[in-house]
């Protein structure tokens, strides 16, 4: 029994810690580690409550794209992160003071609250004995909540098209290959035969015709 | 010393406020304070999933499974318009955002 404490104690305190280190390290490379530290953390925390598929897709979907997509675009960008951090010391004192009264009050609602015992006989949807947690989820994810499923899925596709069209840009100096130019171009329009006179050569003035 | 929803709520709770006081100390960087979204969200997750084991409710980890849709959705297109506003700007210095002011 000592065990599951042990190891919700560890994972906690790893989990906040690295929260904090995300929010006041100075280096952001640094926090987007810290915040694979909290996400990997806060995923022992679901295999402890018994959500292993969560606890996996917060692998998965965190620390393998997010935080990736984090780091990406924090080495792309040339900023000065020192000028950035210009105001932490200001704040500190005023942030400090509301995010104590903040966590006091939401510890108060924890500490004071108790659940109501009608509210076994409105579950939903009753989380089967003897299958797995990834059985369980897909067997009501599939079935009942498959229109969530799929606008979940709409989100995605959207982002993803936002993405691309937001980060996407053309060019203007560079030369593509247009096949449809390429097949038109006859022998007339590519050629010109000159003559050319003795000791002279052609003219840079004829160049700009001759090339087109 | 057992670890009952008590606890896992707290956890909750003391991420949560550690992403609001992230979006209130780095009010300059916005890599942070999108990070500090994601803090926040993840407490959200930790609170459904919590939530739904000790009741005995699938339909919890169905909603924290959405939740974490949106959170990439989300970080994905923030961090395009980031992308997007260092390109024209040549800074991502939030309070120079006031291209729209009239």
């Amino acid at each position: 029994m000592i065990l599951p404490a042990l190891f919700f104690y560890l994972f906690a305190g790893i989990c906040v810690a690295s929260a904090v280190m995300v929010i006041v390290s100075r280096n952001p490379v640094h926090s987007v580690l810290y915040l694979i530290l909290a996400f990997v953390n806060a995923s022992g925390l679901f295999i402890l409550m018994g959500a292993e598929f969560l606890g996996m897709m917060l692998i998965v979907v965190y620390v393998g794209a997010v935080a990736v997509l984090f780091l990406f675009v924090i080495m792309m960008l040339d900023v000065d992160f020192v000028e950035l951090r210009e105001g932490f010391m200001q704040y500190l004192p005023i942030g400090l003071v509301i995010g104590g009264i903040f966590v006091f009050e939401l510890l108060l609602v924890v500490g004071g609250w108790a659940i109501n015992p009608s509210v076994t006989k409105n579950i939903t949807a009753a989380i089967p004995a003897n299958i797995s947690n990834t059985e369980a989820l897909g067997l009501v994810l599939y079935t009942k909540y498959i229109h969530y499923f799929q606008l979940a899925g709409m989100v995605l596709l959207v982002a993803m098209i936002g993405a691309i069209v937001l980060t996407l840009r053309h060019k203007v100096n560079v030369k593509r290959q247009d096949i449809n130019v390429q097949n038109a171009r006859t022998p007339e329009l590519a050629m010109s035969v000159r003559k050319v006179a003795a000791g002279q050569g052609l003219q840079d003035a004829d160049a700009a015709e001759w090339v087109k | 010393m057992t670890i009952g929803l008590g606890h896992y709520l707290s956890v909750g709770a003391i991420l949560f406020t550690l992403g609001i006081l992230g979006i209130f100390l780095n009010r300059k960087n916005i890599i942070v304070i999108l990070m500090s979204i994601e803090l926040i969200l993840l407490s959200v997750n930790i609170n459904l999933v919590a939530f739904s084991t000790f009741l005995g409710d699938i339909v919890g980890q169905v909603f924290a499974l959405l939740v974490l849709t949106v959170a990439a959705a989300e970080a994905a297109i923030g961090l395009a318009v980031l992308v997007v506003y260092f390109r024209n700007r040549g800074s991502i210095a939030v309070e120079d955002v006031n291209l729209m002011k009239g």
